[in-house]
């Protein structure tokens, strides 16, 4: 059992969690992930290691409660307990010697790359960082992008924090005025298909981050099959990280989707039974 | 005198088509009248051929002639002596191709039912519980399967202090993750785990070693040997048109879903597709397994297998039950591409016709496609249970390990890695195999480990 030191809503739908994870805090690194059950009866539910305190023996999420499981996650409060988390899963991000770091996020996907940010400019890199929400009140992590970024740009979809537009369109700006040897996307699916074909023209390296149904997060169950370059890889031992650029989106949108009917059940009963 | 009845006692089984939706065990065993019954049909060969063909070497004639003297515990005691966990064993042995296969009884009729024997003796018998001193010595255990419970009995017995790292949240390998309920409660896995720690053995879940925690952390706690048995979980697939289809999953994802998640019981929250008509492709006990959870789970199963029923590798007690249970069988049958709907959805299969060549050295008849035999298969679901190859994250992590070409570690007569006082054993040394012989590989790993470290 894994106890829960502190808990923190960032917005309406977002938590971070502060957890009690020894030997996990001691060999992370950015871009590597954990799979933790809620309880007895939970899934095993894969997610980003925000931040991690190795003195303290602790690793970071920030989780969006948007099904079963992660609603069920969100339940829990300081000094309770969660069931299991193994890790540190996936291959680290490997930023290749980068000059010049732009590091996209998407909702929820900003708590995915902010770690790597970080890590960047903790060694140095120049790094810029552009967020996208829906609106002013769905905006995470801007205080801490903004001590890290060079420059940091926060877009909204509605224009409530007073800088409308998407990601894409932060991005084709900031390519404009900085020459950047790397580009991370991470967020939802069709946002991180954006940002390729925005970068791809201009062949900047492109790294997305997949996050696929997963099991085992070992290699052992192939749920998470992608198809990159042609060739079938498993995000959690080759990935999650990938060129974005030899990335089929298209694949990755179909077997997403492909628990959603039973998935769309539960959550129907789970909010019930609340 | 001998009983000279020449069929087996049959078994008791639930009916196919009450048991054919759910998933209670299949195989009721037997009642002490059918025990001792069976047993008398053993000769007690003097030259005990069955023992030879038990990989284990478990004391065949001897244990069934307590048996037959109604002396349950001390049969119970004498098959221990090779054999940590029979009531595992007598349930999931391939025994028509070991034990059985070279009783004297199947030269006229039906071999001596040992498998079913040992399972009743693990249920009936009691053996006291031996008194163990701890020597100080820690020997980490990785993977909890069949090899490492076997490795980690034998150590704990001869007195090291054992810990287990097993990666997923529960122990027990395929035999908590892959062999389905039915055909071995997970209670009986669970019970025999827990007798471990009357030895002092620690289990530690959801550690990845290589991951969580490597070799050097573990050689800086104090461990003096290690005991690699880490199985062959990683999937194959045919790399085939259209493989990646929503829809197509690997028999350990649909397994573990199943067994390991408990899908089929309404208060996990796994999710699991319920298909009207599944495809498995494979010959072996895990297409078996997977095919008869699609069967509990679903509805129309059907078995794509590209050899005949005679090469099918699977248990003959596994694939008659299949069939009682309701599953079609295509025999000489292969897959060439899947097919997808507009969403990107498998909806069937293009398959060849095969036919069968002469046999080769060993024995073995190879298969060529029968040219102009294309046809598509309608399913909206297809299980893949093509075998699996040794799962590299270990190997990467520990560079020092030598593996093989097919990615298996390499060890010498005692069972040790290239890395002194390191072991392995099982599936990650052998390739898929079987459950008894990956348990006498952790033994003679133990063994080992006796002779490095108590000299
Ligand atoms: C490597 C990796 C890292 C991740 N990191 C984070 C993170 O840091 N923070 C975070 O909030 N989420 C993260 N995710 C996504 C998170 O795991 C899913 O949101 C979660 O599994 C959904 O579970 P649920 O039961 O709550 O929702 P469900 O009821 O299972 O699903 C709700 C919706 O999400 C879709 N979905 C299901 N599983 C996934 C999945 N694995 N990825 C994307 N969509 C899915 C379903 O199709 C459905 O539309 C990560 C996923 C991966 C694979
Ligand atoms: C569906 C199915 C049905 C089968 N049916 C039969 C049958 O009827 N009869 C029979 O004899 N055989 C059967 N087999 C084969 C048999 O189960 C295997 O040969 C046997 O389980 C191998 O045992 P093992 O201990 O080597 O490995 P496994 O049972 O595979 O156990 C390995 C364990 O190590 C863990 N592990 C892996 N890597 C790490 C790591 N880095 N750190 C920590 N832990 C790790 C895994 O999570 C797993 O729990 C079947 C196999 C399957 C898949
Ligand atoms: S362990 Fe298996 S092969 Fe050996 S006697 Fe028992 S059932 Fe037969
Ligand atoms: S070969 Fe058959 S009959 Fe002879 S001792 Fe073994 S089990 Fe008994
Ligand atoms: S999650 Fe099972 S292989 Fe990747």
């Amino acid at each position: 059992m894994y106890k829960i030191l502190t808990k923190k809503q960032l917005n309406p739908d977002v938590y971070l969690y502060e957890i009690e994870a020894k030997a996990i805090s001691k060999k992370v690194q950015p871009g590597q992930f954990i799979i933790l059950r809620v309880d007895e009866f939970g899934e095993r539910l894969p997610l980003t290691i925000a931040d991690y305190n190795a003195d303290k023996g602790s690793v970071t999420i920030i989780v969006q409660a948007i099904g079963a499981s992660t609603i069920k996650l969100s339940h829990l409060n300081e000094g309770d307990f969660i069931q299991d988390i193994v890790g540190p899963l996936g291959k680290a991000t490997e930023f290749e010697d980068a000059k010049h770091v732009c590091v996209v996020g998407g909702g929820v996907g900003t708590a995915i790359a902010y770690p790597s940010a970080k890590f960047l400019s903790q060694n140095h890199v120049k790094v810029d960082m552009i967020a996208g929400f829906r609106n002013t009140d769905m905006i995470i992590l801007e205080n801490e992008m903004k001590v890290i970024a060079n420059h940091c740009m926060i877009m909204t979809d509605d224009g409530s924090n007073g800088n409308k537009g998407f990601v894409t369109d932060a991005l084709n700006k900031m390519m404009e005025e900085n020459k950047y040897d790397l580009v991370i996307a991470i967020g939802p699916i069709p946002m991180m298909r954006a940002i390729c074909e925005c970068t791809r023209p201009k062949q900047i390296k492109t790294i997305v981050s997949l996050n696929p149904i997963m099991i085992d997060g070992t290699g052992m169950c192939g749920g998470c099959r992608v198809t990159v370059d042609g060739k079938t890889k498993f995000a959690c031992v080759d990935g999650p990280d990938f060129d974005g650029h030899l990335v089929d989106f298209n694949n990755l949108v179909e077997r997403n989707r492909m628990y959603k009917e039973e998935e769309g059940h539960q959550c129907r009963l789970s909010k019930e039974g609340k | 005198m001998a009983n000279m009845q020449n069929e087996k006692t049959p078994m008791p089984f639930q009916d196919p088509t009450l048991r054919s939706k759910n998933f209670e065990e299949v195989a009721l065993g037997y009642t002490h009248e059918m025990a001792i019954n069976e047993a008398q049909r053993c000769l007690n060969c003097k030259h005990k051929p069955c023992m030879e063909g038990c990989p284990v070497g478990v004391h065949i004639p001897e244990f069934i002639q307590y048996l037959v003297n109604d002396q349950v515990d001390e049969a119970l005691r004498e098959i221990k002596i090779t054999n940590n966990f029979p009531s595992i064993c007598g349930r999931v042995c391939p025994q028509e191709s070991q034990c059985e296969a070279k009783c004297v009884r199947g030269i006229k009729g039906e071999a001596v039912a040992i498998g079913r024997l040992e399972r009743y003796v693990a249920e009936q018998g009691k053996v006291a519980k031996e008194e163990v001193k701890s020597n100080g010595i820690k020997v980490g255990v990785i993977g909890s399967g069949p090899a490492g419970l076997s490795c980690a009995n034998d150590c704990a017995k001869a007195g090291f202090d054992v810990t287990i790292f097993e990666a997923l949240h529960q122990t027990g390998g395929v035999l908590s993750y892959g062999i389905p309920e039915f055909r071995l409660p997970k209670s009986i896995v669970q019970k025999e785990i827990e007798s471990l720690k009357d030895y002092r053995v620690k289990i530690e879940t959801n550690m990845i070693v290589g991951r969580t925690i490597t070799f050097d952390d573990l050689w800086n706690e104090g461990f003096k040997a290690l005991f690699i048995g880490t199985g062959a979980g990683l999937p194959n697939f045919m790399n085939i048109p259209n493989e990646n289809a929503v829809g197509v999953v690997s028999a350990n994802e649909y397994l573990t879903r199943c067994n390991l998640m408990k899908a089929y019981d309404e208060k996990y929250d796994t999710p699991i597709a319920k298909p009207k008509h599944t495809v498995v492709v494979g010959g072996g006990n895990v297409a078996m397994d997977a095919a008869r959870c699609a069967r509990r789970l679903g509805d129309r199963v059907t078995l794509v297998y590209r050899r005949s029923l005679e090469e099918m590798p699977a248990r003959h007690e596994e694939i008659e039950h299949a069939m009682e249970e309701g599953i079609e069988f295509k025999l000489l049958t292969n897959p060439i591409a899947m097919i997808k709907d507009d969403l990107g959805q498998v909806s069937g299969m293009t398959c060849v016709q095969m036919e069968l060549g002469e046999p080769d050295d060993k024995g073995r008849r190879g298969v060529s496609v029968i040219e102009g035999s294309e046809f598509n298969l309608d399913c909206d679901y297809v299980i893949m249970a093509i075998g699996t190859s040794s799962n590299p994250l270990l190997k990467d992590a520990e560079k020092s390990l030598e593996v093989n070409r097919r990615g298996c570690f390499v060890v010498n007569e005692d069972q040790m890695t290239s890395v002194q006082s390191v072991y392995a054993g099982g599936d990650a040394v052998s390739g898929a195999a079987t459950v008894i012989l990956a348990m006498g590989a952790g033994k003679k790993a133990a063994e080992s480990i006796c002779k490095e470290l108590l000299g």
